[in-house]
């Protein structure tokens, strides 16, 4: 077996000197409720543990000029309790609220939520709806801004160099005429993996929709946005032949896998039905 | 196999062990602290039989490095009472018959801990949703949600 070396930062300075320093195989941790799993079952084997969790200044919630900033080491309780995060971006609240169960919550954070990859993961589908963006930082220079959909590359595989790490999540303010809805559907309600998640955004004027945005969770190797179906669904009246119709087109956008969970091509009639429900849910106005 | 020196404020007080830096919390706790009332269920974050509050919050002890409570507080079921000295919540899961095989009662104790501390008067529903972590084969939960309510309406604590 070997040695692992673990080291706890107190700044992002201490980060990138440690990680110049050693030229091992680097693990960012945080809250630990994958990273001990993946350990235990030898899916990863770190030399040196960076234990980002004392970062007390990547741990906020801030809204500012119509952008909402969410520090990568916030954790998903701290999102449950925010009254920025349940007013401003319900979907997000929602998804953080459905994330595994409160033990775990009071654990993950959401840069590590995002930094796994996972093609469940919750915090994704509302963040790609919300068009968030990652901010990273790696050694001293200047940090980048990714757009989240193009953050993922495959299952536990993103953009993120080795030694770079995700300061922080923003995101810009939905309209007031935005609404929109997370649904996730798992085995059961309380530490249930998604078997499909859906979010989705919409800003309707009358009848006809002038923006939609779509991302779905466990129906493809990453999380994804649906650009066909966002772009037809806009500048449309959506009437229930519509909603018909798209809901099957949607099933050619997604290739899904069979799994422990469920089978792919029950995970393709699910998300048809995923999203005739939630658009119906939107249209009837309800802010969820 | 090298070696860290943490020091964890359990149940009020201060003690030191020898780590490694895979070990995790519940490791420490029950083999190096004898903690054993925290108890080992599935040892990946589904049963939350292994809860402790660790800061104030409830977490699953088997998904936190030792390291990481370097420094810091731990409460098990032990710092919340004890058989001389019971909490009101461990008396009303024994009035209530909410106890069958025990295995997730220490676990079940510090979630419900964790909520009154918080919120002294949960509805139903915020109870159901505090223990939603910690899994019970034998009650069907009706009796532990009952315990747990009693205590609030009493102000038991």
């Amino acid at each position: 077996m070997n040695e692992i070396d673990y080291i706890t930062p107190k700044n992002l300075e201490e980060v990138f000197r440690a990680v110049e320093k050693k030229k091992r195989k680097i693990k960012f941790i945080a809250g630990c409720t994958n990273v001990i799993p993946y350990m235990r079952g030898e899916a990863i084997s770190p030399e040196l543990l960076i234990d980002l969790s004392s970062l007390e200044n990547l741990n906020y919630i801030r809204e500012e000029n119509g952008i909402i900033a969410i520090g990568a080491l916030t954790t998903i309780s701290k999102l449950t309790a925010s009254e920025i995060i349940r007013n401003q971006s319900p979907i997000l609240f929602s998804a953080a609220s459905l994330l595994g169960n409160p033990l775990t919550r009071n654990r993950a954070t959401i840069g590590g939520n995002l930094a796994d990859a996972s093609p469940a993961a919750d915090m994704a589908p509302p963040l790609l709806a919300l068009e968030a963006f990652v901010h990273t930082k790696r050694g001293e220079g200047e940090g980048r801004e990714i757009s989240l959909d193009k953050f993922f590359l495959g299952p536990n595989k993103t953009v993120l160099a080795e030694d770079e790490i995700i300061t922080h999540i923003t995101f810009s303010k939905p309209k007031d005429s935005a609404r929109g809805i997370y649904i996730k559907l798992g085995l059961r309600n309380s530490m249930a993996i998604s078997v499909v998640s859906i979010a989705l955004m919409i800003e309707m004027e009358g009848k006809v929709c002038q923006k939609a945005r779509v991302a779905l969770g466990a129906v493809s190797p990453t999380p994804i946005r649906v650009y066909r179906l966002e772009k037809n669904l806009e500048g449309k009246e959506i009437d229930q032949e519509i909603i018909q119709e798209y809901s099957v087109i949607l099933k050619e956008e997604i290739s899904p896998i069979s799994d422990i969970r469920a089978s792919a091509e029950y995970r393709k009639l699910a998300t048809s039905v995923l999203f005739k429900r939630a658009i119906q849910e939107v249209l009837k106005g309800e802010k969820t | 196999m090298k070696t860290y020196l943490v020091e964890i404020k359990l149940n009020g007080e201060w003690q030191k062990a020898e780590v490694t830096a895979k070990e995790t919390l519940i490791e420490v706790l029950r083999n190096k602290l004898g903690a054993t009332e925290v108890k080992n269920g599935c040892g990946k974050g589904d049963c939350g039989s292994c809860a402790v509050i660790f800061n104030g919050k409830a977490v699953n002890s088997c998904l936190t490095l030792a390291l990481q409570a370097n420094g810091k507080e731990v409460t098990t079921l032990k710092g919340i009472g004890t058989e001389e000295r019971p909490h009101p919540l461990q008396k009303s899961f024994v009035q209530h018959g909410a106890v069958q095989c025990g295995f997730c009662t220490a676990g079940m104790i510090v979630s419900a801990k964790a909520l009154l501390d918080h919120n002294s008067k949960p509805s139903r529903d915020e109870i159901r949703e505090a223990i939603s972590g910690n899994l019970c084969r034998c009650t069907g939960y009706k009796k532990i949600i009952n315990a747990i309510q009693d205590v609030a309406l009493e102000s038991k604590l």
